[in-house]
């Protein structure tokens, strides 16, 4: 009976999802097997990254510096971005006037519909001199990568919090304006509290986003395997050290790569989960 | 006094962010088409990579993105219509919706050295199968979620209106569900769409990229956007203007598509 | 007894999925053929619940559990439709039991293909035949000449009464015997209402029809016996007139005379 086929079929596309996750933590687990068996988890803390020129299976490799690279760059963002997204969002639903917000909301589109590369090539040739003229350094560094990763977040975090600000009632906020309240006494306790849940799960969400965010970090970061000292030095990242080096890597260093790949994944999903299931919970009707 | 002047600091700073915003999008826009426009002419659309265009390079990308269309969309609509229409929102469904939503933000990266794994090292080259196989799987996520998202917001008595008529249920969700919902998802469709063929990642090491012009997707194939990124490291200016040239074209397509999508949708809520 | 019964409701409880209570309590309502007969209550008494197991609509929604008989009479033959298992027998009572809900549901189709929709999953594949049924449902729905000159253009451009009459017209091309009305007016305008009503007391010739409303004025405009219920329970069940002028039952006097509800 063709019900029957449609539903099964059905079925059995809703679980390719699962299928796909479960294929890739496996396949990347098993990659990296051969660096986990011999670096084990101090493959965390060492910053070493030694080709062996002569055997493939030798080598010392440590994910240090693209962990920390990984982190600072994503916390830069987050610091930047947080507050200006807000802002947004604050603007969107409580200031602008009503004509107002129908062109403000598709620019903020617009700029999350930019392909990442691009943010990458205005980022260098634009950007990074702008902060190498005003903070020193080389204009490509952890500093200008974590600002256009700033940029690149803004309209996915703005977007969820003002959905989030949205479902707040009308009639709580009128409540509040009724007793005198300003707007930002509104804002601040009224509709914050309410729609605390989804703001705090949109910067998680933006937070494991960036966080996997390759190629305008790629552009702008540097690609140097050393750690930062000041904030505007270069340095690299897990997403860009895979886009740069994992197609001529061989052996060990490919299964290094493989297990940076893995912690990763691992990480942005935990992250992304917590923003998801803790903060995030879907209504479902 | 304070609490007014409070009000207007933060009022203020919030006005300015989106101005902020702003700025910044028409800064990479005008940017873009500046750089963009001097480089481009006639002829970078009739040459390929190696002749100095971009025409290989379009046509490698779109034909992509658009079989990683035709088999990602399918998968997701049905995807959708389990999660939507037959799951009872089950354990199950909670499960595979937020597995589903979770694989939306995942670093696109990963799912290369995924793909990289399975179908570029068993066969010893870059293909642009793999990098077919990347998008689509990079897509699924996305067309279950809008479908998901569009059927909920049939109402449920033109359900039971088909099923009062004598209607089994595939045929009603055919042929009243998804049409009630079919903006809404064709939109979806777009802009995910719009979002695969700016991807650069996900390519770099499954189908790579061609100077030449091929159809032929068992070796590497000929892909815009990671050739912006290797043109845009060399040293040369002709590279350089390359670069500009097919950034400005990948954002005009990118956002066109995206405000056709949009456009669709201009009469909802 | 069960020729001028086209339905009989045999000690019917119903129990909605995860709950322990029946919503319905031992029903006992015959439902007599050519006739209106309208279930009337308070918010909650479950007329509606009662009027939806009528063509097994709940079935939709697994979990929910039935007990007792629905027979449903024709030419001599009688079957209970709680029995019913298959999707096919699911498929056929509901062409013998048609339902028209309280928003109109017009499908996102031409009005033609609104229309057709139930023949054509009936089976009926000619066009001359779905062409002639089209015009006679629209007909005896009393929207023929509204739309006999733009039957291909989107039934969504209808306004509500229309569409509501479109539903009408949709349920009755299947020429079913029985038409189940879940307050089809109470998202209309008055006007609406009026032809709505007027329509419903002209299809009494062909079908047999049951109305939950929650307005009683119409149910005593309209039909010709009324149920009420109460809280799951059947109360009083009468010919109308004399229902409204003289109710044996305390509750249904209050109730008719505006003491609750």
């Amino acid at each position: 009976m063709g019900g029957k086929l449609f539903r099964n079929f059905s079925f059995l596309s809703a679980t390719i999802s699962f299928f796909i996750l479960i294929g890739i933590f496996s396949i990347l687990f098993l990659y990296a097997q051969d660096a986990i068996s011999e670096f084990g988890i101090d493959f965390l803390f060492s910053d070493e990254w030694e080709v062996d020129e002569d055997d493939e299976d030798l080598g010392v490799f440590g994910g240090l510096i693209p962990i920390v690279g990984t982190m600072l760059s994503t916390l830069i963002a987050m610091v930047i971005a947080t507050p200006i997204a807000m802002g947004i969002a604050i603007f969107l639903t409580e200031i602008a006037h009503k004509s107002l917000i129908k062109p403000v909301s598709i620019a903020i589109e617009l700029l999350a519909a930019i392909p990442s590369i691009i943010y990458g090539m205005w980022g260098l040739f634009y950007f990074a001199p702008v902060v190498q003229s005003t903070f020193g350094g080389n204009g490509v560094g952890l500093l200008t990568a974590g600002i256009v990763l700033a940029i690149m977040i803004i309209p996915f975090m703005s977007a969820i919090t003002r959905d989030a600000m949205n479902s707040v009632p009308d009639v709580l906020k009128e409540s509040a304006y009724a007793m005198g309240a300003t707007k930002f006494e509104v804002i601040k306790d009224v509709v914050m509290p309410y729609a605390k849940g989804g703001i705090i799960g949109s910067i998680i969400l933006a937070l494991g986003r960036a966080l996997g965010e390759t190629m305008a970090v790629a552009f702008l970061i540097g690609s140097v395997m050393s750690l930062p000292q000041k904030v505007t030095d270069p340095t690299t990242s897990i997403p860009v050290l895979l886009a740069n080096n994992f197609a001529e890597a061989q052996g060990l260093e490919m299964s290094s790569m493989y297990y940076l790949a893995l912690i990763l994944f691992v990480v942005s999903f935990i992250i992304i989960s917590i923003a998801k299931f803790l903060f995030l919970r879907k209504e479902v009707k | 006094m304070n609490r007014l002047l409070l009000n207007k600091i933060i009022l203020v700073l919030s006005t300015l962010s989106a101005i902020l915003g702003i700025g910044f999008l028409f800064w990479i826009l005008i940017t873009l088409t500046y750089k963009g426009l001097s480089a481009i002419n006639l002829d970078i659309f009739t040459h390929d990579l190696v002749n100095g265009g971009i025409r290989n390079l379009l046509i490698g990308q779109f034909t992509m993105a658009l079989i990683a269309s035709a088999l990602a969309v399918p998968i997701g609509m049905f995807a959708g219509i389990w999660l939507r229409e037959y799951s009872n929102n089950s354990k199950l469904a909670f499960v595979i919706r937020n597995l589903s939503d979770i694989m939306m933000s995942a670093p696109s990266i990963v799912i290369g050295v995924f793909v990289f794994a399975i179908f570029v090292d068993p066969f010893g080259s870059y293909n642009g199968f793999a990098g077919i196989i990347a998008l689509t799987i990079m897509m699924i996520p996305i067309i279950i979620n809008t479908t998901d998202n569009m059927l909920a917001l049939v109402p449920k008595e033109l359900r039971e209106a088909g099923i009062a008529l004598g209607g089994s249920k595939h045929k009603i969700i055919l042929q009243i569900v998804i049409k009630a919902a079919k903006v809404g998802i064709t939109t979806g469709v777009l802009l995910s769409f719009a979002r695969i063929i700016g991807e650069t990642a996900p390519l770099l090491f499954t189908s790579a990229n061609n100077q030449f012009f091929t159809m032929d997707l068992t070796g590497q194939f000929p892909s815009l956007t990671v050739s912006i990124y290797n043109l845009a490291t060399y040293p040369d200016e002709q590279s350089r203007q390359l670069a500009w040239g097919a950034s400005f074209v990948l954002t005009v397509i990118v956002l066109a598509i995206n405000l056709a999508g949009r456009y669709l949708t201009r009469h909802k809520k | 007894m069960s020729n001028n019964l086209v339905m009989d409701i045999k000690d019917f409880y119903f129990t909605y999925a995860g709950v322990d209570k029946p919503s319905l309590k031992g029903i006992n309502l015959p439902i007599k053929k050519n006739r209106i007969t309208a279930l009337i209550g308070p918010s909650g008494c479950g007329k509606s619940t009662l009027l939806r197991s009528m063509n097994r609509i709940h079935d939709l929604y697994p979990g929910n559990r039935y007990q007792g008989e629905i027979i449903l009479y024709r030419d001599g033959e009688e079957e209970n439709i709680l029995n019913i298992k298959k999707e096919n027998d699911f498929i056929k009572l509901r062409q013998r039991v048609g339902m028209i809900f309280q928003k109109p549901t017009p499908f996102p189709m031409s009005i033609y293909d609104n229309v057709a929709y139930g023949l054509k999953l009936a089976g009926v594949k000619s066009k001359s035949e779905l062409d002639d049924r089209v015009e006679e449902a629209l007909k005896d729905s009393a929207i023929w000449e509204e739309t006999k000159d733009r039957l291909n253009t989107s039934a969504l451009g209808m306004s509500g009464g229309q569409q509501q009459r479109l539903c009408i017209a949709r349920a009755i091309a299947l020429k079913p015997e029985i038409l189940l009305f879940d307050e089809p007016t109470s998202a209309l305008d008055p006007i609406s209402t009026g032809a709505i009503e007027e329509l419903i007391a002209k299809l009494r010739d062909e079908v047999s029809v049951v109305i939950v409303t929650h307005n009683m004025q119409q149910a005593s405009r309209l039909s010709d016996y009324t149920a009420f219920m109460y809280l799951g329970d059947l109360i009083e069940y009468d010919k109308t007139e004399k229902m409204f002028l003289n109710p044996s039952k305390k509750l249904t006097e209050d109730y008719i005379t505006g003491r609750f509800g």
